[in-house]
């Protein structure tokens, strides 16, 4: 807590600064060894949001990390700030209020696929068409890690998982066209293997004024991978890569499938739609000023 | 805060405004009134003038009225503002009241305060949503799973519910715990000229904020009145808060001796508390020989039909449950020593009367007026059910 001292906020920062990152600085190291599993690619996914924090300058104190249940929802726990760990699927809706009515904090919401597709996807469409200022950090390995391995609304086609004994049937969400559609006014997708990228799609999104939502890709070698032959952590994040074209969204192609074998990476949507939280507060100060009218 | 003064309505003033108001106009400013400046909620009848009338009143204050996507995430905000600092509600009915009952019981769990409207109608399911009924009683003490403490109180007036629900945010910020306000339809819906009470008090009323050192902190380190201190974000503190049971400083244990006395803590709280929790009317319990016992909208029918049968010599006596939960076991005890017979009215089908029959020490009987037609209780057919136990007529 005395090294807060040290860290600079985003002016003062230079890119010596963000290159010199220190991942300690913003751990509860007390915590440690963390419940991961070897090859867990939310270990990246956290290093990479850790940096893109400490690239934007942001003060810890005033840093609240939202997450629900699952092995995402645990990822939370190890950040030194302000954590809530809320319930299955409702970290966007917790965050909202927190956000409401303390715009002060910057609000991260760490979710899974599962957290955030299925149980929780009512809460991301409207947090998409609130456009309220929240990042939500979404990170898919295409699996219910935390209860044993099942399918989940990511998990690719013909995947084996233990409610999929025959292979997965079910085709998959893409959820950043689904957080597009309902208005995110930013978007993005990277693999954990391209980490400063990772990072700068963050960062970029902290730093938006509205919902940002970015999915990165991980990656679950004990509970997918292994069941799938998909091989070891290495081999299943460059496998994942592959799956992948970065490159912006291309409307000339017309043969999107909806089952998506492979997705874009990089960021995907920038717009400048309202903030909700800026929206709300300009009503409240016509009302009172209204209100004050009417007094006299 | 005893009992004597939540009982008796605070003596009129001329400077008090009296007005003319609708019970869930009333729970919406009673909670303006408390200090809510969050609200967050999703339609359901019979409770949706509350979050009409908020939708009006906060911007005016400087508040926040959301309209959240359902029931869920309406309970979930009104958790998350209040994690941030502000006193927050949520109000429903029985549909809703059972959506929200997982994130009830986080709030219970991470200690975080706000105050639960429901508007009770008939049910089950969709039950029938323009009719009064109490049928969510046992529902509002043990509706979310596991072991929990829990405060729910239960108004029988349009000014009541006005203090009741300004009480609530009280009791919620000082025992840091969810607090539910359950009244049924027809009282949400009747309109009353009433005095608004002072709520000053209550409004005063903020929970404890962590002070000192951020090193020496534990979150869930309690005080002696069992609840620990909160923290604020922004404040420095920087603490986890989870679902999972905690050790006190605040990270998550499945250790057995860790988590005994956790529990126990969480669990004893209300229970230590209970001078300030308790609240109750008692109408001639002393010398009863049959007490009526019935809360809310019946409270009132029962307040009417022991009167009259006083004035026709028969020794009757109301209790009414102004908290509901925890049941104020004790004083009920206390007050009913002399009772033969206790006439439970209630708007359903049988479940205050589940904890009579807990609560009375000797052999008295224990009957049940039970009505679950979507109609109210009347005081002639409460004074008919005293009748038939006395054996008269």
């Amino acid at each position: 807590m005395n090294e807060q001292a040290t860290l600079k906020s985003k002016e003062d920062m230079t890119q010596d600064d963000i290159r010199n990152f220190e991942i300690r600085d913003y751990l509860r190291l007390d915590l440690f060894p963390h419940f991961m599993c070897p090859g867990c690619g939310h270990g990246i996914a956290l290093r990479a949001l850790l940096w893109a924090i400490h690239a934007q300058g942001i003060d810890k104190d005033k840093l609240a990390i939202v997450s629900g249940i699952g092995c995402s929802g645990r990822v939370g726990t190890y950040i030194d700030a302000n954590t809530y760990h809320t319930t299955h699927g409702r970290p966007l809706a917790f965050a909202t209020g927190l956000k409401m009515a303390r715009p002060d904090l910057h609000v991260v919401v760490i979710t899974g696929d599962g957290d955030c597709l299925a149980i929780g996807g009512n809460h991301l469409i409207h947090a998409a068409r609130r456009n309220l200022d929240i990042t939500c950090l979404m990170l898919n390995n295409e699996i219910y890690g935390m209860t044993g391995g099942q399918v989940s609304p990511t998990t690719p086609a013909d995947r084996f998982t233990t409610t999929t004994p025959a292979g997965n049937m079910e085709p998959v969400f893409d959820a950043c066209r689904l957080a597009e559609a309902a208005g995110a006014g930013y978007v993005g997708r990277e693999v954990t293997i391209h980490l400063p990228r990772l990072r700068d799609i963050i960062a970029e999104g902290l730093a938006y004024k509205g919902f940002s939502f970015i999915e990165v890709m991980s990656d679950c070698t004990e509970v997918n991978g292994r069941k799938n032959d998909l091989g070891s952590s290495p081999e299943m994040v460059l496998g994942q890569t592959r799956a992948m074209r970065p490159s912006e969204y291309d409307n000339n192609v017309v043969d999107h499938p909806f089952r998506p074998n492979s997705m874009n990476t990089g960021v995907l949507v920038r717009s400048n739609r309202p903030e909700y939280g800026t929206s709300y507060r300009n009503m409240v100060d016509k009302v009172q000023a209204l209100q004050q009218k009417g007094q006299k | 805060m005893t009992v004597q003064q939540n009982v008796a309505q605070a003596t009129p003033t001329i400077n008090l405004p009296t007005i003319n108001l609708q019970g869930n106009h009333a729970c919406a400013l009673g909670a303006v009134a408390a200090g809510c400046r969050f609200y967050a909620g999703y339609p359901i009848t019979p409770s949706s003038e509350v979050a009409e009338r908020l939708a009006k009143e906060l911007p005016k204050v400087g508040g926040v009225f959301l309209q959240m996507e359902d029931e869920i995430a309406s309970i979930a905000a009104t958790l998350g503002a209040s994690m941030g600092g502000v006193k927050a509600m949520t109000a429903t009915s029985g549909p809703g009241f059972s959506l929200k009952q997982e994130n009830l019981g986080y709030g219970m769990k991470a200690e975080i305060p706000c105050v639960v409207v429901n508007v009770m109608r008939g049910g089950p399911s969709t039950g029938m949503p323009t009719r009064p009924a109490q049928g969510d009683l046992m529902q509002a003490r043990w509706g979310t799973h596991g072991d929990h403490p829990v405060v729910a109180l239960t108004p029988g007036s349009v000014e009541e519910i006005y203090q009741q629900t300004a009480r609530a945010f009280a009791l919620s910020e000082k025992l840091r715990i969810p607090v539910i306000v359950l009244f049924d339809e027809s009282l949400g819906h009747l309109e009353e000229t009433i005095t608004l009470p002072d709520v000053t008090e209550y409004e005063n009323t903020i929970r404890k904020w962590a002070t000192g050192k951020p090193e020496d902190y534990k979150p869930y380190k309690a005080d002696a009145d069992g609840v620990p201190p909160m923290a604020r974000p922004g404040d420095g503190y920087r603490v986890h808060t989870t679902g999972l049971i905690v050790a006190e400083g605040g990270f998550p244990t499945q250790k057995a001796d860790v988590v005994a006395p956790v529990m126990k803590r969480l669990l004893d709280k209300i229970e230590i508390n209970n001078d300030l929790v308790e609240s109750f009317e008692d109408i001639d319990c002393q010398d009863a020989e049959v007490v009526v016992v019935a809360l809310g909208i019946v409270g009132r029918s029962a307040k009417k039909a022991v009167r009259e049968l006083r004035q026709q010599g028969i020794k009757a006596g109301l209790f009414r449950p102004i908290t509901l939960w925890p049941f104020p076991t004790k004083s009920f005890r206390a007050l009913t020593k002399k009772a033969k017979y206790f006439v439970v009215a209630e708007m359903n089908a049988g479940q205050l009367i589940l904890e009579i029959g807990a609560a009375k020490v000797d052999k008295q009987s224990v009957s049940g007026l039970n009505r679950y037609d979507g109609e109210p209780i009347s005081p002639s057919l409460i004074k008919q059910a005293v009748k038939e136990v006395l054996g008269h007529e």
